[in-house]
């Protein structure tokens, strides 16, 4: 006679993300009873919360195992995605607690939204059927919707959400109607049956399909020409949230996207090849040219994180264990630098004002030496100038990109860093060169820490580059 | 000690951050910092020597090895010298002492980040010519734009901005052709471990796309005609110690970049495209030359001779004659002392004057005869006349243009008169003549610390003219071996083309 728990699903290898699910109704039981007073403790506790998964998800092992028959999957792919982003939710929270003081926000709400939508991401992370794909993808989304208009009373803010709303409704349409399309002509929703559906010939409503989805992804990484939102809700969205949105959201759509595309989609990679390389030719380019205007440095790295979106998705253009272990390290690298940009952004502040027009920068090199010496080096690193991290997660891609011929692709790549290296260049002029104006009010020490831990990670980088390109390659590898 | 070229990068990096540690505002922060800086370029320059010393120059194979992981089994970290790059490393430490003692009063503002900026320059220029893994060779490469940008754009001239937005572009879009060569190397070879690249023997068809990309990237560091346009404006924005860095060393990492790798890993291609390199040398050594004439800032003057004479350079390199090869070495080695110098020169007046019009100067002689004395040197360096180095140098590309083709080494030679024009020219002008101009009138000869500065580099510059061979028996080794290795291939090449 079997044990009654066989009959159970086999859920081990979803333990991090039930264990965040029950930790999210519990807090939101709680923020419900002891109200808007119980901020300070919910944040903690869900720091705390994130802090644990973290830890599950580190103790996890890298084989690749399913859970609800087959709709979840936890491999080393994922379990590197995961610690990523779950360190973009835990920082955002970490360096939020300022801003929301001051501009008069901290809603136990707040900490909460982060918390379900990273619990989202999880899920995202770790779909393995298209039905897995569009809840984790909508639970992360709703969230963020919320969190992007949080700073209600701020005209700017709503839009922001309004925005966001409108057109991730938009694109998730599109990602439902290819999904749609898909199993109406695989006759399958797991990506594993898909590509098997696949591997006995192609109809032209599975590229359809493929397509939309495509469509439906690119508007979560915000990639060209589905990146419209981006400047706009970077712009309007709190500051924190900027910074959650650039890296955490990013890597988990991205990270999907990878699994899709190497997963059920693997026998068609002619088809998808076309489209993500247009795609990211798009991207850098449009990330390269429009950021040079710009004056306002919120929207400034929206248009620069379209760039490097573009530049992701030259690794996984290539289709190859080395370009998806490229797209990996590329993410590390961008969660940790676009982190450290943001923090600085933070600390451009005077009296509870927070400044977002570059030129308020001026001369920062003689007011707060230390600031902008980080906010420089963060600046060379997104620019890609070695000796700075930057540049070995471009060698990643562009040499994943060069090891499948992909050479025009490669050539665009670089030949855009440089145009986009000028408005780096630019702030860092702004900084070093110009004559200095007001300094900023002492930033708190959550901002100082992460603005100059983010420096050193981004420096100290050369010296040990091994662990963190072990590691991706290992992730990358589980996948093929 | 097994470890020296390390050290000698961690010696500037470790002055660096003493720097970092001065406690601010005492009445004599500045001197110490200005101290520390010196100490340690000359403690780097004291090891460089100790290098020196250890290394064989009758050995052709790369000296002084280390290597230990870094990013994967085939991309190391690993460094070595040979004669080609040993040269360069001491010309390096010997040229930063002067260039701390240069900016020891003419650098007011900002003393610290100026120092800490050099310091660290100086650690990656090392790096540059001791790396011998290709990718790490190109972190150095690439890495000194940061501190080469912001030494023009903090403590520049008045288009600082412009000059130093112009110097970094410029170079980061030559260089980013040279990553995809590099990556494609990578895959092809498998590894970036330079001795095993030499080795390698990269298909014929390949080797034009790689020479091509580090063409791009070699051209513009050079800079090579037409891609100079951004050293005018670099070398006349910086200040005298960064056109002095900049003229002496950073347009050296081109000539070294094209001995290093284009020839020996490129050798078929190296061959095609040297007449497109004899027309880019040719046009830049005669059309520079003009420009330079008609020039009315000395420090624009001078940074077109530079062009003029890396033309020279190139023009030799790609003889692949024994005689060219080495009087291209030779003349960047000249070349680094003698326009350091003139450098130099321009500083000491600028300093006073605080122009660098031509037009604002005349007669100096009457006030300056030991500058006036001193510069003669430089000029006649730069113009080549025999007993100072600058004229082994160029006799001995024009002796391999020979070898190769009258008609160019006819054409190479007028550069050779008309630098003599310019560089004649501008002493008449600047220094000879009557003294009228009355701002002039009160003008005081060079300082005990200038001198200490010109002197030393006026011993070397006729040493190098009288001596040639302390330079030329260590450049020798390892061309030999090269242009043997090159004829083989090329020969190899042009026997499959002609079996049926």
């Amino acid at each position: 006679m079997s044990s009654p728990l066989a009959a159970l699903p086999v859920i081990t290898p979803a333990i991090p993300e039930l264990f965040m699910g029950v930790g999210a109704l519990v807090l939101v039981l709680f923020g419900a009873i002891f109200g808007q007073k119980s901020y300070a403790f919910v944040r903690w506790l869900v720091m705390l919360v994130i802090a644990v998964t973290l830890i599950l998800v580190y103790l996890s092992p890298s084989a690749r195992v399913e859970a609800f028959h087959g709709a979840f999957v936890h491999d080393g792919f994922a379990r590197f995605m995961k610690i990523a982003m779950l360190w973009g939710s835990l920082i955002t929270l970490y360096i939020a607690d300022s801003y929301l003081k001051d501009t008069k926000r901290q809603a136990f709400e707040f900490p909460l939204l982060i918390l379900i939508a990273t619990l989202g991401m999880m899920l995202m992370i770790s779909a393995n059927d298209l039905i897995a794909l569009y809840l984790g993808l909508e639970l992360s989304s709703l969230s963020l919707y919320v969190i992007a208009s949080f700073d209600r009373d701020n005209v700017k803010s709503t839009e922001a959400g309004l925005k966001y709303f409108v057109l991730g409704a938009l694109s998730s349409g599109m990602l439902l109607y290819g999904a749609s399309l898909i199993y109406g002509m695989t006759g399958a929703v797991s990506f594993a049956g898909i590509a098997k559906a696949l591997s006995s010939g192609v109809s032209m409503g599975a590229i359809f399909g493929l397509v939309f989805i495509l469509a439906g992804l690119s508007f979560k990484i915000s990639a060209v020409p589905f990146h419209m939102w981006t400047p706009d809700v970077y712009e309007g969205a709190p500051t924190p949230v900027t910074a959650f949105f650039a890296a955490g959201p990013k890597i988990a759509a991205v990270a999907l996207l990878v699994r899709v595309i190497e997963q059920a989609f693997p026998g068609i990679e002619t088809q998808w090849q076309q489209v993500i390389v247009f795609i990211a030719i798009a991207s850098m380019g449009l990330g390269a040219f429009a950021a040079i205007g710009q004056k306002n440095i919120k929207r400034l790295l929206a248009y620069s994180s379209i760039g490097h979106v573009g530049y992701v998705l030259v690794g996984l253009a290539a289709g190859t264990i080395e370009g998806v272990a490229g797209v990996a390290t590329y993410l590390a690298i961008y969660l940790v630098t676009s982190f450290g940009a943001f923090a600085c952004i933070l600390a451009m502040n005077r009296n509870g004002h927070y400044l977002e027009d570059i030129n308020e920068l001026a001369g920062l090199s003689r007011t707060n030496p230390a600031l902008a010496f980080a906010f420089a080096m963060l600046m060379f690193s997104l620019a890609g100038v070695p000796p700075l991290a930057g540049f070995f997660a471009k060698w990643y891609v562009f040499a994943a990109a060069v090891n499948a011929h992909l050479y025009p692709l490669a050539i665009i790549g670089v030949v855009t860093s440089v145009v986009g290296a000028y408005y780096y260049l630019r702030i860092v002029k702004i900084i070093y060169f110009d004559e200095p104006c007001e300094a900023f009010t002492p930033a708190p020490v959550a901002i100082r820490l992460v603005a100059s831990a983010a420096a050193i990670l981004v420096l100290a980088f050369v010296i040990a580059p091994a662990p963190l390109v072990n590691a991706a390659s290992l992730a990358a590898k589980s996948l093929f | 000690m097994h470890n020296l070229l390390s050290t000698l990068i961690l010696i500037p990096l470790i002055g660096a951050a003493f720097i970092l540690f001065v406690p601010k505002g005492r009445p004599n922060t500045l001197n110490n910092i200005r101290w520390i800086a010196l100490i340690t370029t000359i403690v780097t320059f004291a090891v460089s020597l100790l290098a020196w010393h250890r290394f064989d120059p009758t050995n052709s194979a790369f000296q002084l090895i280390e290597q230990g992981a870094w990013i994967s089994d085939a991309i190391r970290f690993k460094l070595g010298v040979d004669g080609y790059s040993m040269p360069f490393i001491l010309l390096t430490t010997l040229l930063m002492p002067f260039c701390i003692v240069a900016s020891w009063v003419s650098v007011e503002k900002r003393v610290a980040e100026y120092m800490i900026a050099f310091l660290v320059l100086e650690a990656l220029m090392i790096g540059v010519f001791a790396a011998l893994d290709l990718v790490l060779f190109y972190v150095f490469f690439e890495a000194g734009l940061i501190p080469m940008f912001l030494i023009i754009g903090v403590w520049g001239g008045k288009r600082r901005i412009y000059a130093s937005f112009k110097f970094f572009l410029y170079t980061l879009l030559g260089s980013v052709l040279m990553l995809i060569a590099i990556m494609a190397m990578y895959w092809t070879a498998g590894t970036t471990d330079i001795p095993s690249l030499i080795k390698f023997d990269f298909p014929v068809s390949m080797q034009k796309w790689l020479w091509i990309g580090f063409f791009a990237s070699f051209a513009v560091k050079m800079p090579m005609w037409p891609l100079h346009t951004w050293l005018p404006d670099a070398h006349v924005e910086a200040p005298t110690a960064g056109s002095l860095i900049l003229a002496a060393i950073l347009l050296k990492m081109g000539g070294y970049g094209f001995l290093r790798f284009s020839l020996p890993m490129f050798p078929v291609a190296s061959a095609d495209f040297a007449p497109f390199i004899f027309f880019l040398s040719l046009t830049a050594i005669i059309y520079t030359s003009l420009v330079a004439l008609v020039q009315e800032d000395i420090k624009k003057l001078i940074a077109y001779s530079s062009v003029a004479h890396m033309g020279y350079v190139t023009l030799g390199i790609f003889t692949l004659t024994e005689q060219g090869i080495e009087g291209a070495m030779f003349q960047m080695i000249s070349h680094g002392l003698i326009s350091s110098a003139l450098f130099l020169c321009v500083g000491v007046i600028y300093d006073r004057m605080h122009t660098r019009e031509i037009s604002a100067y005349g007669g100096l002689v009457h006030r300056m005869p030991l500058y006036a004395t001193l510069m003669l040197i430089f000029t006649m360096g730069n113009v080549g006349l025999p007993g100072t180095s600058g004229f082994i140098g160029e006799f001995l590309t024009l002796v391999g243009a020979r070898l190769v083709n009258s008609w160019i080494a006819l054409f190479a030679t007028t550069g050779v008169v008309l630098s003599a024009a310019y560089a004649l020219w501008l002493y008449a002008r600047v220094i000879l003549g009557k003294l009228v101009k009355p701002e002039l009138m009160s003008i005081k000869d060079l300082s005990l610390r200038e001198a200490m500065l010109l002197g030393p580099l006026a011993i070397l510059t006729i040493y190098f003219g009288i001596h040639a061979n302390a330079i030329l028996d260590v450049v020798s080794v390892p061309t030999e071996p090269l242009l043997a290795s090159i004829k083989t291939a090329v020969g190899s090449v042009k026997a499959a083309s002609l079996v049926p």
